[in-house]
């Protein structure tokens, strides 16, 4: 078993394409937007600590062979549903947070059996599934707040609803709830400040995952995504097992758009849950996450290295080609390639798997 | 002990939409015994054993008639869980391994010792933690018990094939009151030493007191092995014999059935003979994955009908798809003496040859275009016909010849459809087999390859296909090389047959040959030898 050091570091390097490409990125990018490393540390811990939690929700459904999940969109939007509610009854502080939660966890449920059940219908296209199914959860969340609100939502704050009377304005302030957990414990560490409880929560989630894969469900989770066929072959039950993975995904991005959008302050109603999907995958799979294969330290690495790579590219772009737009295409286009990415090398093993049998 | 049997199936019949393809089984095996299964292709082995562990396959197509009796007592199963917990296994045929766990993950698969956890007690058990080190020791144990010493933590992917068969069956030992073993063609991906252990192995299991039932082609491991055979033959019990007193010639025979006695075919002008070759295959060997075929060399006489014979997995259906280039080839195919390039699809299809796949649906034909596209668009490709010149050099596909030519083969082939431009998606099986025809008669091919050109299509269906063939071959004097499943279809039809197995072709035997032969040679065993 024993590989010469030479090798199993070019086994290394192939296997760890992507993140060590996007440590590389990273570097330059850093050097290249002349900026102070106190600067960019700050600015990208900040950003990891509201992001982590969404991208961990991530996990699950790849372990238990639902791919990327696209569908968390559903999870923020009924995150958003919970903090909407909270703006409207004025709750405070942690309190709020807490209320956000409690009422969106019943939606995220809701939404996240729905996903399920159309993933356990969908099989083999559950990535597509979900996002055509995002898509159309959009409209439906838009109605609800154009519409309902103000007329079947009871919601009365002239500062949130339009001037017509009924459907909600673009921004929802959510400053009775911002930087509620990211202030409750906070920690200079020279030049940095730490959200401690922020990370808190984040570590909690890390653990728990961790744990649930060392149980029976968590097993199953790996077999039935390894193979669904053999897995039920062994008795598994296959359908409820996805089932709890896409519940468990879709609660913690409600959860986890709670607390990224605590950190931001403002909700843009129709807006905010746009790209939380795309990004957070992106994020995942710059980390060494596939689509059949993920873990929460590359959950975490990638969110690091993601983020990063979106504060030095517009100063980057600045200093180098004289324009920060440079840079913002640049991150963009860097989020959307890793996905096409992802996604090629998938199809393309998948294929090769289909010729072996 | 109250019953003698401890699985007893009785009056088994099973039907596919009022097709039967059991009827009336009967089977029985004591604790203690090794009972053989043995049957061809088709024969019913697999839904017979799909019953017996409730698969949903049998479900979803409106159950089985009779019973099983398990140590008495009547069961039914609803799904495999069931069935495992009453005390059910199966080593399968194809392996149910996940690649990415280990050997002992894998063993110890959905029936892992678990640790209650606090969250269990309140969420329920599948919170439990998954008891590793017992995962390992019990997972050990079994290896022990077969005799494999291996790590049990290394992960199944990229392990040898001989491997993944003695981990199948550490699971199945490994259950805890296991009753009845199902071995599934244990020993066909093994080597000869391999098998022997794993034969060792099941014979250690079965004095332990489980049944077991040993379905193999492989029939001198079925009779040094068990101690009594079931003989299966289009979905009927034929004997059920003591291996005692049982010889290989015996069982081959009751296998393959009685001799059928052959319609004449019609005459020909010249009788094909060695000394016209029309094609001729050297140390051929095509990597068609689950068909592979390990070097074939045969040459075809100009105008016969040769068939290709063998039991599923040896190789027969790899053939022609390798001369069509459709699977990775070496070796050396000649047409009249000229090499036909290997791998490059169309290269056969320009020496004349055509081929109607196995895999109508896949490769075969375009569901979702008309009767009138399918038939024509092999030849536009290949040869350049139903095409209409344009003055400026190009052409354009003639739709007025080509869905005249599609009139006649509708006409000609009895076709059931509404016009030639109706979509193939819309016809049966046997009618969609039949535009497949059209289409290889629309290329004039002097070589047809055929295969499994009856397979899931109705009685009907099956003679007028049959007839299309031999007609093609007596009127038209095309060379068809057949391959076919069903022994019983080519001995009607050909002049020939080849016999595969293992990837090899074992003997070339007349038509007229006794069933035991037959069954020799589809067992792997050339008459002399035997």
């Amino acid at each position: 078993m024993e590989a010469k050091p030479k090798r199993s570091l070019r086994l290394f390097i192939r296997d760890n394409g992507v993140p060590i490409m996007f440590l590389a990125l990273c570097g330059l990018g850093v050097v290249a937007s002349g900026k102070p490393l106190g600067f960019l540390l700050q600015e990208t811990i900040g950003r990891m600590a509201r992001n982590s939690f969404i991208v961990l929700s991530l996990v699950v459904p790849i372990v238990a062979g639902l791919g990327l999940n696209f569908a968390i969109v559903l999870g923020a939007m009924a995150g958003q549903a919970g903090l909407i509610a909270v703006a409207e009854a004025k709750v405070t502080g942690l309190a709020g947070i807490f209320t956000a939660i409690a009422v969106s966890f019943p939606l995220a449920l809701l939404l996240g059996w729905g996903a399920g059940s159309i993933m356990n219908k969908a099989k083999g296209r559950e990535m597509i599934a979900g996002m055509i199914l995002g898509f159309f959860m959009n409209g439906v969340y838009m109605l609800v707040f154009l519409f309902g609100a103000g007329t079947i939502l009871p919601i009365k704050d002239p500062k949130m609803i339009l001037p017509q009377g009924y459907g909600l304005r673009n921004t929802v302030d959510l400053q009775v709830i911002k930087w509620a957990l990211d202030n409750l414990l906070k920690v200079r560490l020279g030049p940095v400040s730490l959200p401690l409880a922020t990370f808190a929560a984040t570590a909690l989630l890390t653990w728990g995952i961790s744990k649930l894969f060392s149980t029976k469900l968590g097993q199953d989770m790996r077999a039935a995504g390894q193979d669904m066929r053999i897995a039920e072959v062994a008795g598994i039950q296959v359908d409820r097992t996805r089932m709890v993975a896409m519940l468990i995904s879709t609660v913690l991005a409600a959860i986890g758009q709670i607390l990224f959008l605590q950190n931001i302050g403002t909700l843009n109603v129709y807006d905010s849950h746009g790209q939380t999907g795309t990004f957070a995958i992106a994020a995942l799979l710059v980390g060494g996450a596939t689509v059949t294969k993920a873990t929460v330290g590359q959950a975490l690495l990638g969110t690091f290295m993601f983020h990063l790579l979106f504060i030095v590219s517009p100063y980057a772009g600045q200093n180098l080609l004289g324009s920060a737009m440079v840079g913002e295409y640049f991150r963009a286009f860097v989020a959307y390639a890793v996905i096409a990415f992802s996604l090629a090398l998938h199809s393309l093993q998948r294929g090769k798997m289909a010729i072996r049998r | 002990m109250a019953h003698e049997y401890l699985l007893e199936m009785r009056g088994v019949s099973k039907h596919y939409h009022g097709n039967y393809v059991l009827k009336g089984v009967d089977l029985k095996v004591k604790a203690g015994e090794i009972l053989g299964l043995v049957g061809e292709n088709g024969a019913g082995k697999s839904t017979l054993m799909n019953i017996l562990f409730g698969m949903p396959v049998i479900h979803t197509t409106g159950g089985y008639e009779g019973e099983v009796r398990l140590a008495g007592e009547t069961v039914r199963f609803a799904n495999p869980g069931e069935a495992l917990s009453a005390g059910i296994g199966m080593v399968h045929q194809e392996f149910m391994l996940l690649p990415g766990f280990s050997i002992a993950e894998n063993i110890k698969l959905n029936r892992e010792p678990l640790i209650p956890t606090t969250l269990s007690r309140f969420l329920g058990t599948r919170l439990s933690k998954v008891d590793m080190p017992r995962v390992r020791g019990d997972a050990r144990r079994a290896l022990d018990t077969i005799g494999l010493g291996i790590d049990e933590m290394l992960p199944v992917l990229g392990l040898p094939i001989g491997f993944m068969q003695f981990i199948e069956v550490a699971r199945e030992v490994d259950k805890s009151g296991v009753r009845v073993l199902v071995f599934d063609e244990p020993t066909a991906l093994l080597t000869e030493s391999e098998a022997g252990q794993l034969l060792a192995a099941l014979k250690r299991i079965a004095s332990s007191g489980v049944a077991v039932i040993f379905i193999s082609h492989r029939l001198e491991e079925v009779l040094t092995i068990c101690d009594n055979i079931t003989v299966l033959r289009d979905g009927e019990v034929v004997t059920t014999t003591p291996s005692a007193g049982a010889t290989l010639t015996m069982i081959a025979e009751l296998m393959v059935g009685r001799q059928t006695k052959r319609p004449p075919l019609g005459e020909r002008t010249v009788e094909p003979s060695d000394d016209d070759i029309v094609l001729e295959l050297y140390n051929l060997e095509v990597d068609m994955p689950g068909e592979e075929v390990r070097g074939v060399s045969l040459a075809v006489r100009r105008g016969e009908i040769l068939g290709i014979g063998g039991l599923a997995g040896q190789g027969k259906v790899g053939l022609s798809n390798g001369i069509m280039g459709i699977f990775p080839a070496r070796g050396s195919v000649k047409k009249d003496g000229l090499e036909i390039p290997l791998n490059r699809p169309g290269e056969a299809y320009k020496h004349g040859i055509a081929f109607l796949s196995e895999d109508r649906k896949g490769v075969g034909l375009i569901l979702d275009r008309s009767i009138e596209y399918n038939i024509s668009v092999v030849a536009t490709l290949t040869k350049g016909d139903f095409l209409k010149r344009l003055p400026i050099g190009a052409a354009i596909r003639d739709r007025k010849t080509a869905t005249a030519y599609a009139e006649g083969a509708i006409e000609d082939l009895d076709i059931r459809c509404t016009g030639p431009t109706q979509r193939l998606r819309h016809l049966s099986g046997g009618n969609q087999q039949k535009v497949c025809v059209a289409r290889a008669l629309a290329l004039k091919p002097e070589v047809l390859l055929v295969s499994e050109p009856t397979r899931g299509i109705d009685v009907g269906a099956k003679e007028k296909i049959l007839d299309l063939l031999t007609g093609m071959n007596r009127q038209q004097g095309v060379t068809i090389v057949l391959t076919s499943s069903e022994l019983a279809e080519l001995r009607r039809v050909c002049d020939r047959i080849a016999i595969i197995y293992d990837g090899r072709l074992v003997d070339i035997l007349s038509p007229d040959d006794s069933n035991a032969k037959f069954g020799l040679a589809m067992a792997g065993k050339k008459v002399s030898e035997a």
